[in-house]
């Protein structure tokens, strides 16, 4: 038998290279490593533009992951939405392995971009349009189950989109029929420098998401009480790491209605979250305005104290205009 | 043996199963995949884990694999708990520190007559590696080494499963020019030497080499696939397996 040199294995290891001669795809660079395969960034020379392809690891015809991939692709195309990212075309590479093409979106994970927003209500309505794309999925019944910042992107035009929906639960759909489950093998959602929590191996009744974004029902692995207040927990999970500007940062600094929101978001049992995304939007909409949100019960003070923020210029105006109004009583009355 | 070029069983049954088989045939099968893919590697980590001489690592590997049949080990593996390798890295470990602790050891493994185990190409392989039990200094290195070991032995017996299929198919050039470009010493040539070596143009090269590497990503992953415990377990194999930047 051939002994193999570690160079030679070296190099049979990464032959694995995803082969596209004969597609009209050209592979650029790999980008990252997702649930169930690689991410490249390649060229569509039919139509001369720039895509991202994410290809299956290994050649599995007809198999189990190749359905679950096909399946991603199929729900991805279904979501029509500016903050999910479109699906071009699906297709299988000379060696057996399945891809589909999508959207290259140019810009940051939310994790890398979030430190560079100072401004709280700037990162805040950022959340809220992550917020519109998950309530869109959830109005056509699909779960994402992997929200977490490393999942997001903000493109160079501040577009936000959420990405890899490899762990994406259909709740109801009659087009895509068999398991219901999409999930994805592989303990890391990216592969380059992902400093976030990794996504943990799933199965039937088993933990799917990642540690610190993924609810106490998912991570019990209750795959059967899973429903879109799993996800408003991501979502709250993620509302607080955008709030406190990264991982860096300090939640003691966060004011307390904005605390009470990720706590509902995020509270232990699914019946004490949000019921719906629209309901955590609108209080996170409510705080932005200065308006009280309906997770947090405040005192006649606190409420005097943001009665006087929301109308400070307002009210230093009433008040200088009494303070004239008295000076003059006074000058005359001598 | 598995004849070189006969593609290897491309069957959702893994190994595993196959050895917990009621078929006799099957079982015996499965087996002598198993030790075929798993005996090199469990050598040469008990030579330097153990620090035995070849004919105690000899002993000790035969003896492990028997006692892997009489206490039927196998039928104990949870693929939810571990991979595959790690049980048998596991129990191999077990194994030589019991007989290594016992003041007799009876010599076994006549059981396995019908798995060459060609004990004196594993030694070679060793002395060309050149490695030093001195330099692995950790019981983490040795898991790595064991590892690597077993990546070495699928991708050989994956490498002679494709000289054969290449054979078969007449494609034996391909093999040469895989055999040349993929499986060459430490030294990297370009595809470029090696058209002028073999006189064709370098498009020819790059057909065949993506041919031969993708039906030796197929055997592969074949053999992978029938090694591992379950779906999951394969899934990560693989990853871990081709899962480098690919840049």
């Amino acid at each position: 038998m051939t002994f193999l040199s570690d160079k030679a294995l070296e190099r049979l290891r990464s032959s694995e290279a995803a082969d596209f001669s004969g597609t009209r795809y050209k592979v650029r660079e790999f980008i990252a490593r997702g649930g169930m395969g690689v991410v490249y960034a390649a060229e569509d020379e039919k139509l001369s533009r720039r895509v991202a392809l994410k290809v299956l690891d290994t050649p599995d015809a007809n198999g189990e992951l190749t359905g679950r991939l096909m399946r991603e692709a199929r729900i991805l195309a279904q979501l029509e939405h500016p903050g999910i990212v479109p699906v071009h075309d699906v297709g299988v590479l000379p060696g057996g392995r399945v891809f589909y093409s999508m959207k290259f979106v140019e810009g940051l994970r939310l994790d890398r971009y979030i430190v560079q927003l100072d401004s709280l209500p700037q990162r805040l309505r950022l959340f809220l349009r992550v917020c519109d794309a998950v309530a869109f999925a959830h109005a056509r019944g699909v779960l994402h189950r992997d929200l977490k910042p490393a999942n997001i992107m903000v493109g160079s035009f501040g577009e936000v989109l959420v990405m890899d929906w490899g762990l994406a639960k259909i709740l109801r759909e009659p087009s895509l029929s068999g398991d219901e489950t999409l999930l994805t093998f592989g303990q890391k959602a990216n592969s380059e420098s992902d400093s976030t929590p990794s996504t943990v191996i799933t199965g039937h009744g088993t933990v799917m998401g990642t540690p610190g974004y993924m609810s106490p029902e998912q991570a019990r692995g209750e795959t059967e009480k899973i429903d879109a207040r799993s996800d408003i927990f991501s979502l709250g999970a993620v509302l607080k790491f955008i709030a406190i500007g990264g991982a860096q940062g300090k939640s003691a600094a966060l004011a307390r209605p904005l605390l009470a929101i990720c706590a509902k978001a995020t509270a232990e049992s699914p019946n004490e979250r949000y019921a719906e995304v629209s309901d955590l939007a609108a209080d996170v909409s409510l705080y932005l305005d200065g308006m009280p949100v309906s997770a947090y019960a405040e005192n006649f003070l606190e409420r005097f104290k943001r009665f006087y923020k929301r109308h400070e210029v307002a009210i230093l105006l009433i008040a200088a205009y009494l303070v004239m109004r008295v000076l003059v009583l006074l000058l005359f009355r001598r | 043996m598995i004849a070189a070029g006969e593609y290897f069983p491309l069957t959702r049954l893994s190994v595993l199963a196959a050895a917990r088989s009621p078929d006799g045939t099957e079982r015996a099968r499965a087996l002598e995949i198993l030790f075929s893919s798993y005996w090199k590697p469990v050598y040469k980590y008990i030579r330097l884990k153990f620090s035995q001489s070849p004919q105690d690592a000899q002993d000790l590997t035969q003896g492990f694999f028997a006692e892997l049949l009489e206490r039927q080990l196998l039928s104990r593996f949870d693929p939810a708990k571990s991979r595959l390798r790690t049980y048998l890295r596991l129990c191999a470990d077990s194994f030589a520190l019991n007989e290594l602790k016992a003041a007799s050891r009876k010599k076994r493994g006549g059981e396995f007559a019908h798995v060459a185990l060609d004990f004196s190409a594993a030694e070679d392989e060793l002395r060309a590696q050149a490695i030093d039990p001195a330099s692995i200094p950790s019981p983490e290195s040795l898991e790595d080494f064991f590892e690597k070991e077993w990546i070495r032995s699928l991708f050989s017996a994956a490498v002679e499963e494709l000289r054969g299929v290449c054979e078969a198919r007449e494609k034996q050039k391909a093999f040469q020019l895989f055999e040349a470009y993929d499986l060459a010493g430490e030294e990297n040539v370009s595809y470029g030497e090696v058209a002028a070596r073999f006189s064709l143009p370098l498009t020819e090269v790059n057909n065949q080499l993506a041919w031969a590497r993708r039906e030796f990503r197929l055997i592969a992953s074949a053999r992978l696939r029938a090694l591992c415990g379950s779906e999951e377990e394969f899934a990560q194999e693989a990853k871990t397996l081709f899962g480098v930047s690919t840049r």
